[in-house]
Formats: C-alpha cells, structure tokens, sequence
C-alpha cells in the first residue's frame, strides 16, 4: 500500500510541476546543443546514460539505438518489461517514468537522462507483492503471463491517473470529476493487450484495489 | 534501425540550425512514430536531434483570447488541460479518442501533426510505395485498402492521415507555429499544413528542411456545442475507419472536419453551408468527387450516418 | 497405468484440493516479473549473441543471388546463417514448408537469412543488408478463386478421420424436406497473436544442444527439431518452463528455434532469436479460411430430417484442411447426412491449427446456419436445439455419449441470461441510439485422449515434487498438476513443487486440443499412485487400505507421517497414463451454450457486447477459478472472430497485408464486458481417473456465431461473411435522423 501511495504522489507532483520535469532533465548550459556522443573507442553510435531505476542511479554505456526496453532487458537484465510487439502496438513494456506510464519500446533509453524508471520488479516481489500484482493473482487476472506486468504497471498507473483528473475517452463530463467507473477502467486499460483474455478478471483486480483506496 | 548520432538541443533556433547543418538529420521528441518507422528503416535518420529539452511544452493564452500550445505538450497534458477541456472540448476529445494512454503520455503536438500514414503498404519496406520510395508505385492501389482514402487521392497514393488530433485542430482552424534554420519563425495555418498527395506523396507537410515546429495556436473559443465522433472496428486503440469533428451553434451553422478519409484532415467551408440541410446535403458537398475503392467505398455512406448523428445530437 | 475400464471412486474424488478454486501457485512469479520466458535467460545462457530473422520478400519462386557480404562486414556481426551455409536440414514431421528457404520460397516471409550478432542492435540493422535477389514464381492466393480445383484430400481430415461422411439418402431427404436452408458462409484466415513472440535461446555442448524456446509440445519439439538437423533425439534438449502463449501456433517447432540452433551453431556460442511481430503472421502458422456451405431440411415441427455440410479451405501443397465439418458429424440428430472436406491449393503461408480447430469456424457457420433455420420454423433457437438434441452418435448410433448435458447446458443458460426477453423479431429493441439484440449459440468441442507421464518425488520433509514434461501456456498446469499431487499423497498444496516443460523429465502429453488438463492430471494421478504403493510397502502398510491425509498416512489405528516413508533418499515414482478403448466406445466431448447480448449504434453501425455467458458442461472442473479463465478468455477470442479479426490476404502478392498487431485488431478492454460462466456439475468417468474433459477450446466453440446473431438480431441485417464489421451493413440499416 504504502508503495502505490508514493507512485499516487510521485504522479501528483509530475502533473503540478508540469514543463519542470522536462528543463531539469536538460543538460547543463553552455553550448546550444550538446552531442550526447562520447568520444572514444565506442564511436559516434554510442553514449552514456545516467537514469533511475527502480530507486537505484545507474549510468550505462548504450547503442544510440538502445531502447529503453532493451536496456531494461538486455543491459541491465530487468526481464519483467515484456517485449510483445517492439512497435507500440501492444502494452507489455509499459513502465511509469517520472510518474507517467509509457510503452518503453518507443523510447530510446538516452532519452531518459536523469529520469525515474518504475518496472514490475520496483512494485513488489514474489514475497512482498504490491496489491495491485496481489490482486491479480486473487482474481487470476493472468494466464500466460507475458503482458502481465504491463498490465499492472499500467493498472497502478491508472488509478492515479484518475485522482490527478485526467480524463478519457469515456469520460461523460469533461469539466466534471471523474468517477472511476468499470467503463473508465476498461478504456484506460485498453492499451494493454491480453490475447489471453483475462480482461473482465482485470477489471475486478482493479476495481477492488480501487476499493480499498478510495 | 541504421546507427546515428544523438544530440540534445537547447534551444528552438539551436536545433533547427543544427537540423538543417547535418545531412540526414530528424528531430525526436515523443519519438513514438519515429523510432516505429525508424526500426523497420522506414525512415532513416543518421542523426537524431533531441528537441525534449526545448521548453516548448506550456499552454499559455494569447493575447486575442486564444491558446498557444507549446510543441511538446504531451497529447495527455493537452487534453487534460482546464482550458481545452473547457474550451475546446472538440479537441480534447480526439486526444482522448486517439491511440492509448501509454502513447498519449508521450506523444506530443508536433509530433502528432507529423505522423506518418498507417497504410499497410507503407509500412512493409517490401511493398510498393511512392510515399516510402517515391515512383516505386502504390501498392495499396488494387489491394488492401478498407483503412484508406476516398477523397483527395491520386493515382500515387491513397494513403490516409491518422491523426485524430489534427482533425479537430482543422475544425478549430488552428495556426502552426514554426522555427526556420536561419531562426526566422512563421506561422501555418492548419489548412495549408497538410498536403494532399499528388504525385508526390513523401511530401507531406508544407514544413521545409530543418523546420521546426514550436507551437500550435488555437484561435479564441468560437462556443457551440463541440463533438469528435471516432468509428472503428473495435472500441479503443485503433484508427478511424472515419471520424467526425463537429462544432455546431445554436443558429445551425457550424464547421464539420473528418478523419479518416484522406491524406489531411478532410475540411470543406463551403459544405458547411448546407448544414441546415442536413448531413446528406453537407456530406454530398464534403465528398464530391470521392474516389472509393471497393474496399473502401462504405466510408461515403458512414461518414454521412455518423455526421446524420452527430448533428441530431447537437439539436438535442 | 492403462485406462481401460470407467473410474471408480479414487482418492481424487475427495476434491479437498482438487475442484477448488485456488489461485494460480505461478501466480506471485508471473505478477512480479520473474517467470522466465524463452528470450530472458540471462541466467542460463549468458552473453547469448543475438539472432535476427530475414524473410522472404515473394510468395513464390526461387532465390537466385543472396549476398551477405555486407551484413558479415557489419559492426558486430558474428555469423550469417543461410540455407547454402546451414548443411542438410530435413523438413520436420509437423511442419509443411521449410522453416528455411533456399534456394525455393514457398510463402512471404519464409526465413531465408539469421544475423547474428553482439547485441540486438546490430543484428536488426544488419538483417537488412543482406540483399536477396528473387526469380518470383506465380501463385494461387485466393480461396474463392481456388475452390473449384480443390480436391478430397488423400489424408482425410488429418486426425485418422474420413474427409466425407454420408449417412442415408441426404439429397432425397433435403429436397423432401418442406422447410429447407441452403447458406454459404465464410470465414478469414486468422493468427494466433499470442503476446509473446516466438523466441528461442540455443546452446551447443559439443554435438548436444539446449534450446529454452517456447513450445506447448515439448515431445513433438525435441522429435522434430531432431530430425531437421539430422541429431538422435537424445542430443536435443528442450526447456519451456514459461509460454506467453501458444493457442496452435507453438505446437510445433518454427524458425526462431531451428535458426537459433543453427545460429549458435555457427557463433560457437549461444544465440537467442524473437521473430519479430511484422514477420510472425506470414513466417508462421495461421488458421485458414473456411467457406462453408450450409444445407439443413426439417419437417415444419421442427425436426431435422437432413443436414448437410460442405467445406472448402486451402494450404500449401502437402498442408491439410481446416476441419470445419466435425462437428456437424456430432452434433445434432438428423436421419439423413452429409459432410465433405475440400482441399485447394494455396500458395499462402502455411496453414495450421489455431484454437479449436475445425470446430471453431465450423460452428461460427453452422449455429448461423441453426438461428437462420429456427427462424424459418418460427421456433427459438433454444428449443430448436434442444428438440435436435441426441444421445447417440448420429453417425453411428451404437455409440452413445459418455456424458451429455447439452439441454442442460442451454436451459440453464437461458434462465440465467433472461432469455425469454429475446425478441424472436429482429431489429426491434432499441435503447436510445443503440439498436439491441440477444443470441445465442451451442458450444461444442471432442475430449481427446493422449497419453501422459510424470515423475514424483518424496522427500524427508514431507514435500512433493512433481516433475513432468507438460507445458502451462497459461492454463494453469502448475496449479492443477500441484492441486493433483497433493490430494493424493495427502499433503498441502503449500508441500507440491511443480517442474514443467522440460523434455529431460517424463514425455507428457502437452499443451493442445483441450487435451492438457485431463490426461497431464491423469500422468500425476498414475504417478502418484506408485508412489502411494512404495509408501505404504515401506511403512508395512497395506495400500489399499492406507489413507493418505494431512501429511499422514493411516491405516486401522495407526498414523505415520509421510515424510517417515521418504527416508533421507527419498521416495520416487514414475507412471504414464495410456488410454483403451473408451473414448471408441463412448463418444466423449463436452457442450456449452454461449449467450450474448450486443448493442449496435443505429448510425455507425458500431457492435459492441455487452452481455456474455457461457454454461459449460466439460466433466470434472479441476479448479473453477482457472477453468473459468480458460472459458472467458476463449469468449474473448470468439468476440475477436466474430467482429474484427482477419488476415487480409493482398491476392496478387500473395501474403497477409496486416501483418502487425495495429493492422490485425484482437479485441482490447474495452471491447468486453464482465462475463459469466457457469459449469455444470459433472464427473466423466470414461475419460480418465480424473473424470476431467477439456474446457480450454470448448470456450472460443460457438461463441462467434452467438455474437452473430445477437448482431442479427439487433440489426435484422443477416451478415454471413466473418468478421461481421460494420461495412458490411450499414447500408442496411434504417435511415438515421
């Protein structure tokens, strides 16, 4: 509980701070664009990244062409981000960066200079589950199991979505507050595949996190 | 995806100089639709301009009541934000109704001007395509082709744009702002942005080499009732078959723009005349000279029921 | 143990654990990440190059120049594997095309290169130097084309049955009959889209090789992969402990695992290959299309007096049918009958099963075919069904059913979804701008039999572990084989340990067909019940008297902990269950109705559900809670089929043009609604110990059709083409305003 909580006000103050976000992760004055290309032996496709990830600062050496994705599965061996579709097309490499769900195969990771990454294995652990993954396996919102962290980072992402008032697609009032509604969970769900079909179980994971915040 | 070299740019001036300096050069902001093309080699930039740091990402008003949206505005934070909402709801009504969270958390204004067609043909490199390797042909023509144009196509292309986005920024006439390389700065407005195919379909917007997009601005709120109508296949995360942005008044008069149904988002003042005929009347002006294929040819007749619909709504 | 005669009680029947709706005990490593899939050993195969896969750029027709000078000159590249550098390959036993070309090309896309490199980065950039030069060839593409050159196919229906069945005189009987249907119906050809791509990781040991792949038939696996590089079976070992996915496309071996072989083999290293997703749907499998023609005759109360049903599909040359005529074989009475299968030729990618096989597109035809009849009777379609019911095979009544709830299934269904509100009439509810409508259809699918083995263990702890090489490609088989093992050695669920998908342990029947859950169970139950016997022999109990419970075991007045039997060495068991001859003698399938109401915008046309139900008749329920994911998960698909998704074949180019997940639409959250579904009770006891039957495919069977006619009856437009997308018609429907 106490870790979605943060997540709840990691996204609150992403939100506030608004253009904040993108000018501290620019990189320091001086000259009017900046080659992120290190000199050296690694040539002009390469350079270095420092970001964080699940709390812990990592500066790595990557191809330009390194997604986030694949620095997350390859470089640092964080195989919880699913590779699906490599094409935005899926949802099972959702993680939150800066408090904001993303598909991190449409990323490149030098992209993520000084940003805060959330995976499935920052939520919680096989002993220690976050609700939301406890709830998924109570409602066995899962079969096969391979869009199911994108599923649950997307779900935490969610519902703090909705408390910073962003509305959807199915939203009924624009101006009015949001009531998180089965429709208002589906539609915001909907950039998650599951071909296995574990929707309505999702639904009732996330309803009944929902739940117990409210 | 062919290596590249990765810069960061600081300032809006800085970066189109440099994009204009280096042969191959592409800016990337959300980077959601480029670096898709770019790992199939679709596009194939040798050097990546990084324009996130550029501050361009603020919703200001205007001096003539208007909006300025900043070109990185995230599609979230823009149709999230109290004054479009408020004001502009057509618009934040097709962020909404556009690809999913995930994508509208990093997908920004510019960016979502710039998307490049979804035609199947387009994006597989083995196919024909003079908008992807200008006079190999088109594919699309004779083959698959129930997603794409029926209006505005040529014998090159009949691919269509895929933004919802744009579509309402058409029916809200709004301006693009620009950054030349020689860091002269010049507005677009939205109906001269997009280009229509021709013979030469590669060429999709009026934006010149090293052109940097900064802002978008939104003309003072014109009121009325304010509808974007998104038909697909299935309920989410999909692109138009056809989409209808609406802003109708209460005296009956109104703008209508479509998505869906050509290479930009489809707007003809004149059919907004026959608005108090009806959406047969507005529709038959609207797509006058459709060029269906047969895959394709219901979109006349769904653009005509979803507008029918639209429009009794608005006189609820 | 050989199943030869009906199960008696057995200590299954307890169902303490067995029956019970517990969660998945994968549940807490899938949720956080740490389940491995193919692609993500790091642990076992560290520093793996990467593999990236070339497809062919033709149909049909031959490579006449292949240049990979400049991928091997690329940065990083390790290896370029081709068909002219891989030596012999042999064709695998479940394969119809090659899974590498050269110098012929049978389908787009077809691998004809694997770059190997250090990182994926440049594997991907240097796959595309490799420059291929092609003699294209012409081809067939176009079933409807096609199908007047199709032929009886020599193989029957693949699966040891007939391709045409005949009983009495259909033709005299159908044009007797005084009311009569004679429809065609088509279905597209479909792709898996599972979310995990096909991927492999391979390693060489000397001339043994280890491939972790992802595979729903590890004995099928090791054999064929085997055989196409010419190694004795007993040098290949296959891992698939994780499966994001299989539903028939990874039944057998593909591209990424061979090609990861030969890649490694080339490296001298391990290597890792993902096909990536614009390359899976025309390198790989796919269900194909179907058209179908319809013939069914009644008497006008009701009665089926002739049933007809005719289907045409095509493959590549060597490929076999789509099986969409099975269950017209079964289903419903009817003296007079008729069935044929037509093969044509198609130089399309290859076509294979998908989930539910044959019944899936063969029933989203005939229970259109049913509604439509019903309604010229003036009959519901419930009552229509329920009055064709039969508790014989009609084509051999000597045969009964071993169990047949169908009535049941159907009269419950429509008490619980309200049937009675259907308005026979369609067209006439509406809410607001929606148009409304409510179908139904039955769901039908064969129990198969298929022999499985499993190891136990017992250690000085108390614990079991189960070891077999099944697969869980999300069915939920660590849990029900762990929920098997523990009531009958008498122990928690918390004491079972569950090892899969390695084909170094006992050969299983693995993932298919609905197959996996009755016959992997009924491996444990046979497994275990050897184990009992060493238990009890070494406690000097007497086995049939021992009583296996809370980690004891008793007999008269005396209690042993189990763990006592194990000793330091601990115990072991291994058993295969084989089947006789019940499933000849007893016609054993399970049943369903499928209920759906769906709301269609009277504008757009746009068809959304928003109601479903399934009532379910599949034997023995081994546990509800992933049963019941199984059921509504294949409803999910089924809404897929029945609306949006179809491989849209380019007919001059002959290839599916949507070859990615934007272009190829599976439905999304919101596209379903909450759904029910409700199982009958029911014990099989001619299927197996465990009394179980499949319920995996039985949930997509039917369901199509049932969204059909809901759609139907919303819109009074009858749609026989799937999917039924709104183009098809909305010019249909009334005028808007």
């Amino acid at each position: 509980m106490a870790r979605s909580h943060d997540l709840d006000i990691n996204r609150r103050e992403v939100i506030l701070a608004g253009a904040a976000t993108a000018v501290a992760s620019s990189l320091p004055g001086g000259a009017e664009a900046q080659p992120a290309a290190l000199p050296g032996a690694s040539g002009p496709s390469h350079a270095t990244v420092s970001l964080t990830v699940n709390g812990v600062i990592r500066e790595i050496e990557v191809d330009t062409r390194t997604t986030l994705l694949d620095l997350l599965r390859e470089n640092l061996q964080l195989t919880g981000t699913k590779k699906g579709c490599d094409h935005g097309q899926c949802g099972a490499c959702t993680v939150i960066v800066d408090g904001r769900r993303i598909n991190s195969c449409l990323s490149l990771a030098l992209m993520h200079e000084g940003q805060s990454i959330t995976t499935i294995e920052g939520l919680g652990t096989p002993d220690q589950l976050h609700p939301m993954q406890a709830a998924f396996v109570t409602h066995d919102g899962y079969q096969c199991g391979y869009c199911t962290p994108g599923q649950i980072c997307s779900a935490v992402a969610v519902l703090a979505e909705v408390k910073a008032d962003i509305p959807s697609h199915v939203t009924d009032d624009l101006t009015a507050p949001i009531a998180l509604t089965e429709a208002e969970i589906r539609e915001r769900m909907s950039g998650n595949i599951c071909r296995c079909g574990a929707y309505s179980n999702i639904v009732e994971a996330i309803v009944e996190v929902a739940g117990r915040r409210a | 995806m062919k290596p590249f070299t990765y810069e960061r740019a600081l300032t809006p001036a800085a970066a189109a100089g440099a994009a204009a300096a280096t042969p191959g050069a592409r800016f990337i902001a959300g980077g959601t639709n480029l670096l898709d093309l770019m790992k199939l080699q679709i596009e194939t930039p040798a050097h990546l301009i990084d324009v996130n740091g550029l501050g361009l990402d603020r919703i200001e008003a205007t001096d003539d009541g208007g909006l300025r949206i900043g070109a990185l505005v995230r599609n979230t934070d823009l149709a999230a934000d109290a004054r479009v909402r408020r004001d502009y709801p057509v618009l934040s009504r097709a962020l909404l109704a556009g690809a999913s969270a995930q994508l509208r958390n990093k997908a920004t204004t510019a960016g979502n001007l710039l998307q490049r067609t979804r035609c199947p043909y387009f994006y597989d490199p083995a196919q024909a395509c003079n908008k992807r390797a200008p006079g190999s042909g088109c594919a699309a023509l004779g083959g698959y082709s129930r997603q794409l144009a029926v209006i505005g196509v040529s014998e090159a292309c009949i691919a269509t744009h895929p933004s919802d986005m744009a579509v309402a920024m058409r029916a809200l006439d709004a301006v693009v702002e620009t950054v030349q390389p020689t860091g002269t700065t010049r507005k677009i407005a939205i109906a001269d942005f997009h280009r229509l195919p021709g013979d030469t379909p590669h060429i999709e917007t009026a934006l010149e080499p090293g052109e940097l997009i900064s802002a978008v601005t939104l003309p003072k709120p014109v009121g009325g009732r304010q509808v974007y109508r998104k038909v697909r296949d299935r309920a989410s995360y999909a692109f138009a078959l056809v989409s209808v942005a609406a802003l109708v008044q209460e005296d009956g008069t109104g703008r209508i723009a479509l998505g869906g149904v050509a290479h930009k988002p489809w707007r003809v003042e004149a059919a907004e005349a026959e608005l108090p005929r009806g959406a047969k009347a507005v529709t038959e002006r609207l797509l006058a000279g459709a060029k269906p294929t047969p895959d394709n040819a219901f979109k006349v007749t769904l653009v005509e029921r979803t507008l029918g619909a639209v429009l009794a709504d608005g006189r609820n | 143990m050989k199943f030869d005669t009906p199960a008696a009680d057995n200590p299954i029947d307890q169902l303490k654990i067995i029956g019970q709706p517990v969660s998945r005990i994968d549940g807490p490593l899938k949720t956080t990440g740490t389940a491995p899939y193919a692609y993500e050993r790091h642990d076992v195969a560290p520093n793996a190059a990467h593999g990236f896969v070339v497809g062919a750029t033709i149909a049909r027709g031959r490579i006449t120049a292949l240049d990979t000078s400049a991928a091997e000159a690329a940065p990083g590249v390790v290896a370029v594997v081709t068909a002219a550098n891989a030596g012999p390959l042999k064709k695998g036993n479940n394969n119809t095309a090659l899974l590498l070309a050269g110098p012929e090309v049978e389908h787009y896309h077809q691998a004809v290169a694997l770059v190997v490199a250090d990182t994926f980065e440049q594997a991907r950039a240097a796959a595309a130097l490799v420059k291929v030069d092609y003699a294209p060839a012409e081809g067939a593409f176009d079933l409807a084309k096609a199908m007047d050159g199709a032929v009886r196919p020599e193989k029957g229906d693949g699966m040891g049955g007939a391709a045409d069945t005949a009983v009495g005189d259909f033709h005299g009987a159908f044009a007797a009959a005084p009311v009569r249907l004679d429809a065609t119906y088509s279905t597209p050809d479909q792709t898996h889209a599972m979310m995990e791509p096909y991927a492999s990781t391979a390693a060489w040991d000397g001339d043994r090789l280890t491939v972790w792949t992802s595979n729903q038939m590890i004995e099928w696996g090791r054999s064929d992969l085997a055989r196409m590089l010419g190694l004795p079976k007993d040098r290949v070992r296959l891992i698939s402990p994780y499966i994001g996915g299989g539903f028939g496309g990874k039944l057998f071996i593909r591209a990424d695992a061979l090609l990861a072989a030969l890649g490694a083999r080339a490296a001298g290293r391990p290597v890792k290959v993902a096909l990536h997703r614009p390359l899976i749907v025309n390198n790989t499998t796919h269900r194909p299309a179907t058209i179908q023609r319809i013939r069914i005759g009644a008497g006008r109360d009701g009665r089926i007096t002739a049933i007809g049903h005719k289907s045409w599909s095509g493959d590549l040359p060597g490929g076999g049918l789509e099986t969409a005529v099975n269950q017209t074989r079964l289903l419903y009475a009817g003296a007079h009958r008729l069935t044929a299968m037509r093969l044509a030729t198609l130089h399309l990618p290859e076509g294979n099963a998908m989930r539910a096989p044959g019944e899936a597109p063969g029933l989203m035809a005939l229970e259109i075919a049913m509604d439509e009849m019903a309604e010229k009777l003036g009959i519901d379609p419930v009552e229509f069904r329920v009055l064709n019911d039969t508790e014989r095979d009609p084509e051999n009544p000597d045969r009964p059913f071993s169990q047949r709830q169908l009535v049941a299934c159907l009269r419950l269904g429509a008490e619980r979804f309200g049937w009675s509100r259907h308005n026979p009439k369609p067209g006439q509810v509406r809410e607001g701008d929606q148009l409304i409508g409510m179908g139904m259809a039955v769901g039908f699918r064969n129990n198969l039999l298929m022999k499985s083995g499993a190891r136990v263990r017992l250690d000085a702890e108390g614990r079991v572990t189960v070891e077999t090489a099944m697969t869980d490609i999300g069915t939920g088989s660590y849990t029900i084989l762990a929920q098997t093992a523990a009531e009958m050695m008498g122990v928690g669920l918390d004491k079972v340990r569950v090892v899969l998908g390695d084909s170094s342990l006992p050969a299983s029947c693995g993932s298919g067909g609905q197959w996996g859950a009755n016959n992997a169970t009924s491996g444990v139950y046979a497994a275990c019940m050897k184990l009992r016997e060493e238990v009890a022999r070494t406690l000097g109990f007497n086995s049939k008297e021992a009583v296996f419970a809370d980690g004891e075991v008793r007999a008269g007045n005396r209690a042993v902990p189990l763990a006592q039997a194990a000793g330091a060495e601990g115990l072991t068991a291994e058993d295969t269950i084989e089947y006789g001859d019940l499933a000849k003698r007893y016609q054993q399938s399970t049943f369903a109705g499928h209920f759906v109401e769906m709301a269609v915008d009277a504008a757009t046309g746009e068809a959304r559900v928003r109601r479903m139900l399934a009532v379910c008749a599949a034997g023995r329920i081994l546990n509800p809670k992933t049963a019941r994911s199984q059921v509504i998960g294949a409803m999910t698909m089924g809404v897929g089929a029945a609306l949006f998704e179809e491989l849209a074949v380019d007919t001059r180019h002959g290839f599916f043009v949507n070859h990615d997940l934007a272009g190829y639409e599976v439905p999304v959250h919101a596209d379903i609604p909450h759904q029910e579904v409700i199982f009958l009770d029911e014990t099989d006891p001619t299927s197996s110990p465990m009394k179980a039957k499949g319920v995996g495919e039985l949930g997509l069977c039917g369901v199509g059709a049932a969204v059909a006619n809901a759609l139907y009856n919303a819109t009074g437009v009858r749609v026989r083409d799937y999917p039924i997308t709104l183009d098809k018609y909305i010019h249909r429907l009334p005028e808007v305003g």
